[in-house]
């Protein structure tokens, strides 16, 4: 039976759900295991067994979180000459997405990033053109295989198991501790995260300014369970910070319903929202990309819509 | 300070992709500059204005990849070599991350800049690939890159606000859009750009084979994706009930 490894991102609330995700996909591939290293590694690792890993090679090293990617890269390469898995499964987010590319360097791997479903241990299927073409793409060569998955591709389910664990003692060269991360930044957001609501409101340039976001905030907090988010453009031009991104680069968000307000549509947002349940765009442009996907379209400029709909929710929820 | 920008030729960004018969995206006829490596050619014009330094643009791409270099020189670029070989047709991220690697090691440098993904291919993996290749430490994602006595001071993007690493030099960093805003050639650098050293170079100039370079990967078939027709469009005076209706139907009111 082949042997599928998880990277398993830890934070301080535990693994990652990303990481749990994966390991549904892994248990259906093979034998599933992990590998978590940073702070918090080894108290992951009950999550990690609960969701399916039978081993998960550990180590609360702060090394691998102080220092970007290199050393995380070594001693994954090193457990990886130990341990030859088949396949290796990373979320395609920043950090993993690092560790990967240093990780295919030293393997000499085939790689795959933004796949949707992982077939077998060597096919993949990704999605491209904004996801109106499915690809699936045959992974050839040596193993260990690197697929980098999008987030929510899978369902996290626990199995109820148990993992043992496995200490990662690899020593770390000075020379792979030059990157160095002296500071951290986070924006606190209020209201519940983008990925997590039932119902995600995102601006675009139909908004027109800045301080016109504050109409979705009053949507969102009307409607309750709903988070704010933003297509590329806005944030770009710094109108909003970075952690409202929805698409390729930002974050993919599957809510129950998606409202697209002065959004054009560009490919790369689409693959961050298209899996909604149900999707609403407002947009003043009839012929938008946008309605293309949009379950209801509403043609109409976003900021005297806005205080319409914010009413009309309003008196509904007070009936 | 010598700079090192690593750019890539697209089709037409705004255009629909098409394939050819070997499933692969048609990259015939000129390509355009990837819109994402202008931030990183800006921010490698900005560092070395700033230090008396000089730019070099890299690039691996189809003969018709060229008007995207010239792109980067006519923005201010000093020199640019660009890797051609009809054995890189189709290459996957690993094979292009080789080339790359070859081509910048010809010359010292200080730093490496590029794009943090393509907005063709998007895998995004590229550039760790690359500086593991060369051996150098890395800060993707970067907004801010300011040099210092040290090396680099760089903010890092991440997914709940940002960072900040610091790293000597040699490194390698990817840039945002929130680097740095990227300049419109002038007429002088765009008639400049012609003058400017432009070195085409084979698999073979920079030391590789064909078997560095050969797929780990193949597309084994292509699919429409179950598109939703549109749906049901409104406008007016009903439209904020019809929308308040399917908020209700999801049961989130």
């Amino acid at each position: 039976m082949a042997t599928i490894w998880v990277f398993a991102e830890v934070g301080p609330d535990g693994p990652t759900s990303a990481a749990l995700e994966l390991l549904t996909k892994a248990r259906e591939l093979g034998d599933a295991e992990a590998v978590a290293l940073g702070p918090g590694a080894a108290s992951a690792a009950a999550s990690l067994g609960e969701h399916g890993a039978r081993t998960v090679y550990a180590s609360d090293d702060p090394v691998y979180d102080e220092f970007l990617a290199q050393p995380v890269a070594h001693a994954l390469h090193a457990l990886v000459q130990g341990h030859a898995p088949d396949l290796i499964l990373f979320a395609t987010t920043y950090a993993s997405r690092d560790v990967a590319g240093r990780l295919q360097a030293k393997t000499g791997t085939a790689l795959m990033s933004n796949a949707i479903d992982v077939t077998s241990i060597d096919r993949v299927r990704t999605q491209i053109a904004g996801g109106t073409l499915l690809v699936d793409v045959e992974l050839q060569g040596p193993s260990p295989r690197l697929v980098l998955c999008r987030p929510k591709s899978f369902v996290a389910e626990p199995v109820g198991g148990t993992a043992d664990v496995v200490p990662v003692d690899v020593d770390i060269p000075d020379a792979l501790r030059t990157a160095h991360r002296v500071e951290r930044h986070e924006e606190s957001a209020a209201g519940p995260k983008l990925e997590e609501a039932k119902v995600v409101i995102s601006g675009g340039r139909g908004m027109q300014d800045a301080a016109n976001f504050g109409l979705l905030d009053q949507l969102a907090a009307v409607l309750g369970n709903a988070a704010v988010g933003a297509s590329r453009a806005v944030v770009d031009a710094g109108w909003v910070p970075y952690s409202y991104q929805v698409g390729q680069t930002g974050k993919t968000v599957k809510p129950d319903v998606y409202i697209a307000v002065g959004i054009s549509g560009a490919l790369q947002h689409v693959v961050g929202m298209k899996g909604a349940k149900r999707i609403v765009a407002i947009n003043k442009d009839p012929d938008a990309p946008i309605f293309r996907l949009a379950d209801l379209g509403v043609v109409a400029d976003a900021l005297q819509f806005l205080p319409a709909l914010i009413d009309e929710v309003r008196s509904r929820k007070g009936a | 300070m010598n700079i090192v920008v690593l750019v890539k030729s697209i089709p037409d960004p705004s255009g629909d992709a098409e394939l050819g018969d070997d499933l692969l995206v048609k990259r015939d006829g000129e390509g355009s500059l990837d819109p994402g490596d202008e931030y990183a050619v800006e921010e490698a014009l900005q560092l070395a204005e700033a230090s008396d330094g000089e730019v070099t643009v890299v690039s691996m791409g189809p003969e018709g990849a060229v008007s995207a270099i010239r792109r980067a020189l006519s923005m201010g670029a000093h020199r640019a070599v660009v890797v051609t070989d009809d054995a890189l047709r189709g290459s996957d991220v690993l094979a292009t991350a080789r080339v790359l690697a070859a081509a910048i090691g010809r010359a010292p440098f200080d730093l490496v800049l590029t794009g943090v993904e393509s907005t063709d291919g998007y895998t995004g993996t590229l550039p760790m690939t690359v500086a593991e290749l060369i051996g150098v430490p890395a800060v993707t994602f970067a907004r801010k890159v300011d040099v210092t006595d040290d090396g680099i001071r760089v903010e890092r993007q991440t997914e709940a606000g940002y960072d900040v690493v610091e790293s000597t030099l040699p490194a390698l960093a990817t840039v945002t859009a929130a680097a740095s805003e990227p300049r419109y050639p002038t007429l002088k650098g765009i008639m400049g750009a012609k003058q400017k050293p432009l070195e085409t170079l084979s698999l073979a100039d920079i030391g590789l084979t064909v078997d560095d370079v050969a797929a780990t990967q193949r597309v084994a078939a292509v699919e429409p994706a179950a598109q939703k027709g549109p749906g049901e469009v409104v406008q007016g005076d009903a439209a904020a009930g019809r929308v308040a209706d399917l908020l209700a139907e999801a049961k989130v009111i």
